[in-house]
């Protein structure tokens, strides 16, 4: 029961605070999605503190990776490896708080004064560059598999039906998981 | 996909909490794929061009793009209640579930079969966020700078980013900074 709450490394509450304050940090550092902060969490929580072994890190983010939702929660398998559920909440706390409240007044005032040049300038400004970013990131995330023919044709069908269909992509990706595991993505 | 005159409106924060459940929940590899359907084409809350603008503004804030992304919406809509129900729709089962699967994980996910079902999945989460980018370059139609230096713009910004490997900070700032300025520019004529 002990593991479960606090995991193998015992409750220490100096181990949650740093854990907060690190990942607190990171996350307003985070421009260009979450998964840009995980080097340097890799940083701090195996090669500073030695909390994980470089496997265990690793495998944390293929585990967000596989689960559906927001990849910011493979910060929280990297909680629960290092100090149990305490240590989930002081990872996810620390990963949301400092910039879900940045983003909040951030909104608030650009909605304010939505109309203002400046507000439309950045709007549109940003806009080309937002999209160049999509799709450098559809382009890295086939960085692991551009030796295997059948992943790289997964890519091309996934794009065309997206487009041409009205198929829900959770289907896309169970052709993807079958195509797989039937060895012909290695 | 709607035009500005038929967009509908989220009725209450349980709607919007549900929403972003059912977003969250078919959201493997990434959640941005399915917000585009979700938001702009099923449930007509928004343009693709106000899509594309949200997230501009959730990926320049510090933070995850999409939480960022329905804290706003969620607030724009119905205030911080709007926010609160966007974060837990999106949060609240996808984190039992992951948790559940760091407890099982030494049982199934080191076994060959998995880990190639987790290959192709991969391969598709690249396609659905290729898929969707070129989606929204429709929402370049109506930029300020007009569409074709939109689009040099953008094809620069994959260039830099996913063959360079610029670091992230300097292209945001430098050619984002540029891109800005053009367009405040080209809006005072």
């Amino acid at each position: 029961m002990n593991a479960l709450l606090f995991g193998t490394h015992g409750l220490d509450g100096g181990v949650l605070m740093s854990l907060f304050l690190h990942f607190g940090m990171l996350s307003l550092l985070a421009i260009g999605g979450a998964i840009t902060t995980a080097p340097d969490m890799q940083r701090y929580v195996v090669g500073e503190h030695g909390w994980l072994t470089d496997a265990q890190f690793t495998s944390s983010v293929a585990i967000a990776q596989a689960a559906p939702g927001p990849n910011v929660l493979f910060v929280a398998v990297v909680g629960w490896n290092i100090a149990g559920l305490a240590g989930v909440a002081a990872t996810l706390a620390g990963s949301l708080l400092p910039s879900t409240t940045v983003a909040l007044a951030a909104s608030r005032y650009g909605n304010r004064n939505r109309e203002s040049r400046a507000i439309r300038a950045f709007s549109a400004g940003m806009a080309p560059l937002t999209l160049g970013l999509l799709l450098a990131t559809g382009w890295v995330l086939t960085a692991p598999m551009r030796d295997s023919a059948g992943a790289m044709l997964l890519v091309p069908f996934t794009v065309a039906l997206l487009i041409k269909t009205k198929i829900s992509p959770i289907w896309l990706v169970a052709v993807g998981a079958v195509v797989g595991a039937l060895g012909w993505a290695d | 996909m709607p035009e500005a005159g038929e967009l509908r409106r989220p009725r209450s924060a349980k709607d919007i909490a549900r929403v972003f459940n059912r977003m969250a929940l078919q959201g493997f590899g990434g959640v941005l794929a399915v917000a585009q359907r979700e938001l702009v084409e099923r449930e007509r809350w928004m343009t693709p061009a106000q899509f594309l603008e949200l997230l501009s503004l959730g990926q320049v804030l510090p933070g995850p793009n999409i939480i960022n992304m329905a804290l706003i919406i969620g607030d724009r809509f119905l205030g911080w209640r709007g926010a609160a129900a966007a974060l837990a729709g999106l949060l609240c089962l996808p984190l039992v579930i992951v948790l559940l699967l760091a407890v099982l994980y030494r049982e199934t996910l080191s076994q060959p079969m998995v880990a190639g079902a987790l290959r192709g999945m991969g391969a598709v989460a690249a396609g659905l966020v290729i898929g969707t980018a070129l989606k929204l370059v429709d929402g370049l139609r109506l930029n300020p700078m007009g569409r074709p230096a939109a689009a040099g713009i953008a094809l620069l910004t994959l260039l830099a980013i996913g063959v360079w490997r610029w670091p992230m900070v300097g292209v945001v700032l430098g050619l984002g900074g540029l891109s800005v300025a053009a367009a405040w520019w080209r809006l005072g004529q």
